[in-house]
């Protein structure tokens, strides 16, 4: 989160806090960062603030519902003034996720992503990634596929308690 | 407005359209829950990217201008409502499609399949690494996203192909058959478009890559490219809205809701 400069920007942010991601209603829109930036132009009546999002993946059905929840939020808080941008570049990436937003995944039991490794390269036959189980917190995991319940996870198998679990992999 | 930026626009997305309809056809028959999951997975990343150019596509065509309105219109559509994403995936006929060919071919055996979402997205890595550079940013934006989740379609199908081709009898005499079948769709792909001409989209060395990429694949899998692969007659067209017979049919499906109660919502 850029550091805020104003009181308006502030109250925002504070509001698009309340916001959960409607896939893993543990994290708010903040953790995964999907909010790049609230800006304020103008003062008193004249004041707009614009909102800039950006998504996850290119197909996440969860966008069209954090969309229309933002709304929703601002205008129980009586804000009118103000637009709702969706960005594509710079890229979304899980190392903008929150520290405290990979606590909170892990204990709802799905694997926080690691940081930004080398699965984004086309090589094939990878090393698998290296995945704690949130569980028992073994680190002898298997992958079982690359793509999961959502476009933003991966399933793996923990070899020590057997359980199965997603992991958000990085991306 | 550029026509032939809009229209390159509309080729990206009917592409990644078409080939995320033909995808989703596996949701449910895949030949295991992983990788039925995987395939639909594919298919709304895929879905996803269409969005981002249709979206794209339609802004610059809100323009209120005549010679906009006349595009529209040449497109077949109504220039009375505002255009959508939604009006562009539903309210054109096949003709003012203009997707490669490739991505329309039958689903065929889980081979088939395999073999188009790999030779495909080969193609997308290579020529989105390029768009990442066009001087259109909005275009460079989505190739920037959408590559991240190329590369992981790239090494599944490619992983695939390896597996598969290098399996069992079956399997690689499934492979090889596949790469027979869809070999004359590929030629499509590096042949520009008068619209590619226009907004200089730059095919060099685009075909050498994917090629040297392919082969060392199709090598590795024990499979082998059609003889003298030069000269295998390529079908063309689809770029510019002559279609195999295919399309029409999955454009019934497609836009079969619209086309029965236009406008209907959730």
């Amino acid at each position: 989160m850029p550091a805020i400069t104003n009181d308006t920007v502030q109250k925002v942010w504070d509001m698009l806090a309340t916001v959960a991601d409607p896939e893993v209603p543990v994290l708010t829109i903040l953790d995964l960062g999907i909010v790049r930036e609230v800006k304020v132009s103008g003062t008193g009546e004249n004041e707009k603030i614009e909102i800039i999002i950006t998504p996850t993946y290119s197909g996440c059905p969860a966008m069209d519902m954090i969309r229309m929840n933002i709304r929703l939020v601002l205008a129980e808080e009586g804000l009118k003034n103000y637009t709702l941008t969706t960005v594509l570049s710079p890229a979304w990436t899980t190392d903008w996720m929150s520290e405290e937003g990979k606590q909170k995944l892990k204990a709802y039991g799905i694997a926080p992503p690691n940081p930004q490794q080398n699965v984004c390269t086309p090589e094939l036959f990878q090393q698998e990634e290296a995945v704690q189980c949130p569980r028992c917190e073994s680190w002898h995991t298997h992958r079982i596929s690359e793509f999961g319940s959502t476009a933003c996870k991966a399933l793996y198998q923990c070899d020590d308690c057997r359980e199965p679990f997603d992991y958000f992999k990085c991306h | 407005m550029n026509t032939s930026l809009v229209k390159y626009i509309l080729h990206l997305g009917d592409t990644t359209l078409i080939l995320a309809q033909q995808n989703s056809k596996w949701c449910g028959h895949g030949p295991v829950l992983e990788q039925d999951i995987a395939l639909t997975n594919i298919s709304l990343d895929l879905l996803g990217q269409a969005r981002n150019f249709y979206q794209y596509a339609a802004e610059l065509m809100n323009e209120n201008e005549k010679s906009t309105k006349d595009f529209i219109q040449s497109l077949g559509m109504q220039t009375d409502e505002k255009i959508t994403e939604d009006i562009l995936a539903y309210h054109r006929k096949e003709r003012f499609f203009f997707n490669l060919l490739l991505t329309e071919q039958p689903n065929g055996d889980w081979g088939q399949t395999i073999l188009r979402q790999f030779l495909y997205s080969r193609f997308q890595y290579y020529l989105y690494e390029k768009l990442q550079e066009h001087p259109d940013t909005q275009i460079a934006a989505i190739a920037a996203k959408s590559i991240k989740e190329t590369t992981y379609h790239l090494r599944w199908s490619s992983e695939w192909v390896i597996r598969l081709g290098d399996g069992t009898a079956e399997s690689h005499e499934r492979m090889q058959n596949a790469i027979d079948n869809l070999w004359p769709y590929t030629g499509e792909m590096f042949l520009p478009a008068d619209f590619e001409a226009d907004v200089k989209i730059d095919f060099s060395g685009l075909k050498n890559k994917w090629l040297d990429a392919v082969t060392s694949i199709v090598k590795q899998a024990t499979l082998s490219l059609p003889e003298n692969e030069n000269k295998v007659y390529m079908h063309t067209g689809g770029k510019e809205g002559r279609h195999t017979e295919h399309l029409g049919y999955i454009l019934t499906e497609l836009q079969y809701m619209q086309m029965a109660f236009p406008g209907a919502n959730w």
